[in-house]
């Protein structure tokens, strides 16, 4: 170590996020790391390293798949789960379809609200008093009074007017049976922070974070791909008659359900390309890429509610 | 540890702001969010259609900062936001607690993790019963830098006259109350005149921008701490033991994790476990298991000692030169958070940094009346009460004063039937 008495800003978010995981080891008697490949939860399994090597991780990892998530994607989870050597559940939207606790509007609706049935089938089935998400305050106007420990009732419901105060680092994570604690480590990171952390510990990401080249239309302004080959072997989003094809050069800012996970034209194809492309963006994350989130402006706060991540 | 994309890093620094409604402090958050270019074109005419739809001519910077939908409706911001932005060498979390009259708790919550604070006054109307509220809570959770922003300079003419005249009324109040490290800006939030640009209507003020200002205040507490030479506190969130029976170098690993709530540790240091009070030398000080030598305030590490010594969470590792005391009793202020007012017969969780402990009130010295600033007696603690008082405790906690040490002098208070944190305390 230097003579440097401050922590980069870096540093200092990094050494946050893991008393705040230690936390949650310390104080819940059986946590779970909700991971889905994406590049927030990447960053977390890199946090829980640091926290916890050369321990195994006091928690194993789940992912609530919709059945319609990316196969790079999807098989990066995989693999990243296997290379830590840590447990990974994995529940489906689709079994909960199957026992009728998910029931669609119409075959082409969004599975991605209802994760969070399964979320808390899975809770249950598990008997897990703490989830620990990689939601960040910057997200969404809705998450800027989000506590680093959320609390939710026996419905998985946050209710925004009965969160408890929290101060210092004096983190509250006692529940009762049934209740459950939503811990969020990286809570005050940017968009950036997580684009320079990745990039500052080298961190793999799935390659449809980077610029490739896929098939997509324009709905409404927004980039839509489409005709996107799943690990069943069915294809999520296919082209309605009539619409043109175009061949386009993007990439991914977030990664979730495809059918609310919107690419924005780039050609950075690495990390340092993409640092650069975040601080010189006009557009904020949810609003290029969260086709869900453009129908109302607390649509993000009522599906929270609802017991979302 | 490189960065590729390389800027000078000033680390992270946590400021609240506070003003009475209507001062202006949406607006001067929406302002600096804005100026520094962290708004992005898609929230611009978000906000852009709103100020149009409730007719408004200028788009509301304001709007940047509105929350939760209940809220909207009310018009109101009833709980503590955070916010980011970033200036390239230093990134910045906006604690942002509303000025409502009952919200004593709220600002509380704020300015605990806050390293400075930015009291907004409005030009027209100087200092009110709310400043000196406010003042005396930032000074009471002990954050070491206030800026006094006088605002909304353009509807009183940019008059120097008007800015020097309630400075001096602030700096009257100040030194009753013991505030000491001040500065003083004129700014109009509205127009943007001395947030990130100058402008050209206050050229008479010479003194630095209110982002000038951020960018030069101390960082996180430490660089102050390391002058105040600190005591090393350290407790203990978690114990690793691999128990790799495979792997010789593992088979007897037990690492200490935790937080340095204050103060630095190498490797060599003399040390002992509380509450055993058994001492040893530290053999590693890790992170992710690698070794880093060193350690200081606000690095999240692991601690090797040399001699096998039993600690699990709640324990404190200190340096054995400085051993504080094992308390039963602490004298605290105290600020109620919950609806339900304090009950004195019942006993309450006390939570001071890992170490839980129960504890009932034994009495309650004075009141603060928040308004006028006086010790009042009292017999009951309500929502949003500050007051100073005496708890017994059932386990000994290892503190240290609040105003020396944040870490190891702040609590807060549980009520174990809901489990909800119903108090903040700040130990004397
Ligand atoms: N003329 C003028 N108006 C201001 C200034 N700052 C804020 N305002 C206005 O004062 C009103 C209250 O501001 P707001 O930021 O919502 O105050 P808050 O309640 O402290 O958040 C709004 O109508 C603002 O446009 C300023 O510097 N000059």
């Amino acid at each position: 170590m230097t003579q440097r008495n401050t922590l980069s800003h870096l540093d200092w978010l990094e050494a946050e996020a893991i008393h705040i995981m230690r936390e949650v080891a310390g104080q819940c008697s059986n946590p779970v790391l909700l991971f889905s490949g994406g590049k927030d939860s990447l960053c977390l399994l890199r946090l829980a390293e640091k926290a916890f090597r050369p321990g195994k991780f006091p928690f194993p990892l789940m992912h609530i798949d919709t059945g319609h998530n990316y196969m790079e994607v999807v098989a990066f989870r995989d693999q990243r789960a296997a290379e830590l050597g840590e447990r990974l559940i994995v529940r489906s939207v689709e079994d909960s379809m199957k026992r009728g606790t998910v029931v669609l509007k119409h075959e082409g609706e969004s599975r991605n609200k209802h994760q969070s049935v399964t979320l808390l089938e899975a809770i249950e089935e598990f008997g897990f008093d703490a989830c620990i998400g990689g939601a960040r305050r910057d997200e969404e106007k809705a998450r800027a009074k989000e506590r680093i420990f959320s609390f939710r009732d026996e419905f998985g419901q946050w209710d925004p007017k009965n969160q408890r105060p929290e101060l210092w680092s004096l983190y509250n994570a006692r529940s009762h049976k049934g209740e459950n604690i939503r811990a969020f480590p990286i809570s005050n990171w940017t968009e950036m922070d997580v684009w320079q952390y990745i990039e500052r510990e080298g961190l793999e990401l799935p390659s449809i974070y980077f610029a490739h080249t896929r098939p997509v239309v324009m709905r409404q302004g927004a980039i839509v791909p489409v005709n996107v080959p799943l690990v069943s072997g069915e294809i999520a989003n296919p082209s309605k008659a009539g619409e043109e094809i175009i061949d386009l050069q993007v990439r991914f800012r977030t990664v979730g359900d495809i059918s609310c996970t919107a690419p924005v034209e780039s050609d950075a194809d690495n990390v340092s390309k993409i640092v650069f492309e975040t601080a010189t963006t006009t557009i904020t994350e949810r609003g290029a890429t969260r086709l869900d989130d453009q129908t109302s402006d607390a649509s993000m706060e009522q599906r929270k509610k609802e017991g979302y991540f | 540890m490189s960065q590729k994309n390389e800027i000078p890093d000033h680390g992270l620094l946590r400021f609240l702001t506070c003003g009475s409604v209507d001062d202006g402090k949406s607006t001067l958050i929406g302002r600096l969010l804005f100026d520094t270019k962290t708004i992005l074109a898609d929230t611009l005419s978000a906000i852009t259609r709103t100020s149009e739809k409730r007719g408004m001519g200028a788009v509301d910077l304001s709007l940047l900062t509105d929350g939760l939908q209940a809220e909207r409706e009310q018009g109101i911001t009833i709980d503590v936001a955070y916010r980011y932005f970033s200036t390239g060498t230093r990134k910045y979390i906006i604690a942002d607690a509303p000025g409502h009259e009952q919200y004593t708790r709220n600002m509380v919550t704020a300015a605990s993790t806050a390293n400075l604070a930015i009291i907004l006054i409005d030009a027209r109307k100087g200092v009110l019963t709310q400043t000196r509220r406010h003042s005396k809570l930032a000074s009471l959770v002990g954050i070491p830098h206030l800026i006094v922003a006088i605002n909304k300079m353009d509807l009183a003419d940019y008059s120097q006259e008007t800015y020097e005249r309630i400075k001096g009324e602030y700096l009257e109040f100040a030194a009753k109350v013991g505030i000491e490290d001040i500065r003083f800006i004129p700014l109009s939030a509205l127009n943007g005149d001395m947030i990130v640009d100058r402008g050209d209507k206050l050229n008479w003020y010479e003194g630095p921008t209110l982002l000038e200002m951020l960018e030069t205040a101390p960082a996180a507490h430490t660089e102050e701490n390391v002058q105040k030479r600190e005591k090393f506190r350290f407790p203990v969130q978690y114990v690793c033991r691999p128990q790799d029976s495979a792997n010789p170098e593992l088979h007897d690993y037990r690492g200490f994790m935790g937080r340095v709530e204050a103060g630095s540790i190498k490797v060599g240091d003399a040390v002992t476990v509380l509450p055993s009070g058994r001492e040893s030398t530290v053999k590693a000080v890790q992170l992710g298991g690698v070794d880093i030598g060193e350690a200081f305030t606000e690095q999240s590490i692991t601690l090797l000692l040399a001699d096998e010594i039993d600690t699990s969470r709640g324990d404190m590792i200190v340096k054995s030169s400085e051993v504080p005391a094992a308390v039963k009793q602490i004298e605290a202020t105290v600020c109620w958070m919950a609806e339900a007012p304090m009950d004195r017969a019942r006993t309450y969780l006390i939570r001071h940094t890992t170490r839980d402990s129960k504890a009932k009130l034994a009495a309650i010295d004075h009141r603060l009346d928040v308004n006028t600033l006086e010790k009042v007696p009292a017999e009951k603690l309500a929502m949003n009460d500050i007051a100073q008082v005496t708890f017994k405790l059932a386990q000994p906690l290892f503190a240290d004063p609040y105003l020396e040490n944040r870490g190891t002098g702040a609590f807060i208070i549980i009520d174990e039937s809901n489990n909800n944190t119903v108090g903040a305390g700040m130990i004397l």
